[in-house]
């Protein structure tokens, strides 16, 4: 939240800490499925269930993944070891999560925002996810259910936890962090990137301290966001109640809330004196996990390309700076393609990027679904450029080609956008001074707020398919006498 | 030399651990900690600043397996063993406070 609320008094600090399950085929530890969707506690075995005597196989695959994650957020790739966290509830069967703990896989590093800023990353480690709770009665709440009902489906299934240093300041930019990490997240392959089916889930550390002090005031984890709007949401609330607090002479409690999404604001969580003391001790069953200088090479080598580097290319070719809001939706959308179809047709990269970040971003279904081909994008672009279509016709024949496919030929054609020629436009204004001789007169005369009252008449008299930018050089021309 | 592990310490860890220990077992279980904790404490004398901490006893790294499904539990085997099961879901009492 910006510190403007509060009469620049308080700054906000934020660091957040992402899960994010990995894309293998397996669970973490064991050969059961990692699948999301199926049918209840169809995916488990004595590993996940934590049988005894069953013994954990670290995946190679998942060390693969936190390879990329820590590659792509310039960690150090270390030597680590796993601790079990111990503790009762219900969601691990073994009453222990095994994680990583004082040695992670990934130490180090940072991620670069679309602004420019860049936000340190303390660690990124592996770990296992836990199983599903589902809380029955009292409205599915916790407190007042009677009973609940558990799914192993998701226990053991891998997770990389990627915790961010407090250098975030805003709700917004801590949107703009989760959707910079998810991009990340996606390109590498590590993770689908789906919020909404919880394979991204964030908690965040919440504190507020007078604006230019250095202080690290007392903080809250905020958990239980669900989407980037509740995010940034109960950031803002949080925000507000510690200030709330802390003007009015109180101590913010170090504690973990839990966010309400339908009263919109968080509650505490537990009480103090059940201060949680998860007795952390090295994992006996799990050897060390020291990633060979090779593996780590290989892994920096295969990454791809990033979306920051994405921005960059995308900013080069359409005359940008890569941090502008264009830039950043279009590889956000994963439309960065189409600027480079306009490239390789030489159509206007600036006007490709302005048509795409706004009427194609506009118009694509929930699932970013669109039937726009790279090539007919392209010589749409150059169709507008060249003033074949204006400006309001390639919008409306882009819509059209987003949502059903197609060339733009054809689908100007089926609108009835003929190119007005030059003849023809020229016969317009020529109609429209003719009828109009007063304001003709004073525009002569060098009234020049007339030329809008003309091509007003050109619009109408044309039903908006003129191309108006050549009707101001045509009324221009004609008051210069050539 | 000071005890190593106070009854407090004792009693903490048990009830941490879900142990409900009898006022005579924690008398008996802090002696016998604070004595193996006083044997650990040997290792103090030592000079062990070159020694890197041993992270396991096997001179073992990297045991991986390749991330190939295997063949799950038979469903209504699983849930045999439960309490009680609904909708094929373990069902489990009221729970009084969220995931830590």
């Amino acid at each position: 939240m910006s510190s403007e609320a509060w009469g620049e008094a308080w700054e906000t600090v934020i660091g957040l800490e992402v899960h994010c399950e990995l894309r293998t085929a397996t669970k973490l530890f064991c050969g059961c499925p990692n699948s999301f969707g199926d049918e209840p506690n169809v995916n488990v075995c004595p590993v996940c269930l934590g049988l005894p005597g069953s013994l954990p196989v670290l995946n190679k695959q998942a060390v693969e993944l936190a390879l990329r994650i820590g590659a792509a957020l310039h960690s150090r790739a270390q030597s680590s070891i796993f601790h079990r966290k111990n503790y009762f509830y219900p969601d691990m069967p073994k009453d222990y999560q095994i994680s990583q703990y004082d040695v992670p896989i990934n130490a180090g590093g940072w991620l670069e925002l679309p602004s420019g800023k860049q936000v340190g990353i303390v660690r990124a480690h592996i770990e296992e996810d836990t199983g599903k709770t589902t809380h029955i009665g009292g409205g599915g709440r916790i407190h007042e259910a009677g009973y609940s009902l558990v799914d192993y489906n998701r226990a053991g299934v891998p997770l990389v936890e990627i915790v961010s240093a407090p250098d975030i300041s805003s709700a917004e930019e801590a949107r703009e962090y989760v959707e910079e990490l998810r991009g990340i997240l996606v390109a590498t392959g590590a993770s689908d990137g789906k919020m909404e089916e919880g394979s991204l889930r964030v908690d965040c550390n919440v504190s507020v301290r007078p604006a230019g002090s250095e202080e690290l005031g007392t903080r809250c984890e905020i958990k239980n966001m669900n989407s980037l709007r509740s995010l940034g949401r109960a950031i803002a609330y949080e925000a507000a109640r510690q200030v709330e607090v802390r003007a009015g002479g109180g101590e913010v409690q170090q504690e973990t809330r839990h966010w309400d999404e339908s009263e919109g604001r968080t509650h505490s969580m537990r009480s103090k004196e059940e201060a949680f003391d998860y007795r952390y001790f090295p994992e006996p069953d799990l050897v060390t996990l020291s990633p060979s200088e090779d593996w780590v090479a290989t892994v920096r080598a295969n990454l791809g390309v990033l979306p920051a580097e994405r921005r960059r290319r995308v900013a080069k070719a359409a005359r940008v700076p890569a941090s502008s809001e264009p830039v950043s939706t279009v590889v956000r959308l994963g439309l960065d393609g189409f600027v480079a179809a306009a490239v390789e047709a030489e159509a206007d990269a600036g006007l490709a990027l302005r048509r795409l970040a706004n009427e194609v971003a506009g118009e694509l279904g929930d699932d970013g679904g669109h039937h726009l081909g790279r090539e007919e994008f392209a010589r749409l672009v150059s169709m507008e450029e060249r003033g074949e279509l204006t400006s309001a016709q390639a919008r409306s024949v882009l819509k059209i080609m987003v949502a059903e496919g197609g060339g733009p030929e054809e689908v100007a054609g089926r609108l009835g956008f003929e190119a007005m020629g030059a003849g023809a436009l020229e016969a317009v204004v020529e109609d429209v001074v003719v009828a109009n001789p007063r304001e003709w007169g004073r525009y002569a005369a060098g009234d020049d707020k007339l030329a809008g009252f003309f091509i007003g008449k050109v619009k109408a008299a044309t039903g908006g398919n003129a191309d108006l930018r050549a009707a101001s050089e045509l009324l221009r021309r004609r008051r210069a006498g050539q | 030399m000071a005890p190593t592990i106070s009854k407090q310490d004792v009693a903490h860890v048990a009830r941490l651990a879900r142990l409900a220990l009898s006022e005579e077992e924690l008398e008996l279980y802090t002696t016998q900690l604070a004595s193996v904790l006083g044997h650990a404490r040997d290792i103090e004398a030592l000079d062990i600043a070159d020694v890197p901490p041993t992270a396991h006893p096997f001179p073992l790294s990297n045991v991986l397996r390749e991330d190939e499904p295997r063949p799950c539990l038979d469903r209504d085997e699983v849930l045999a063993a439960a309490p009680e099961v609904e909708s094929a879901r373990f069902r489990i009492p009221r729970i009084l406070s969220e995931a830590p």
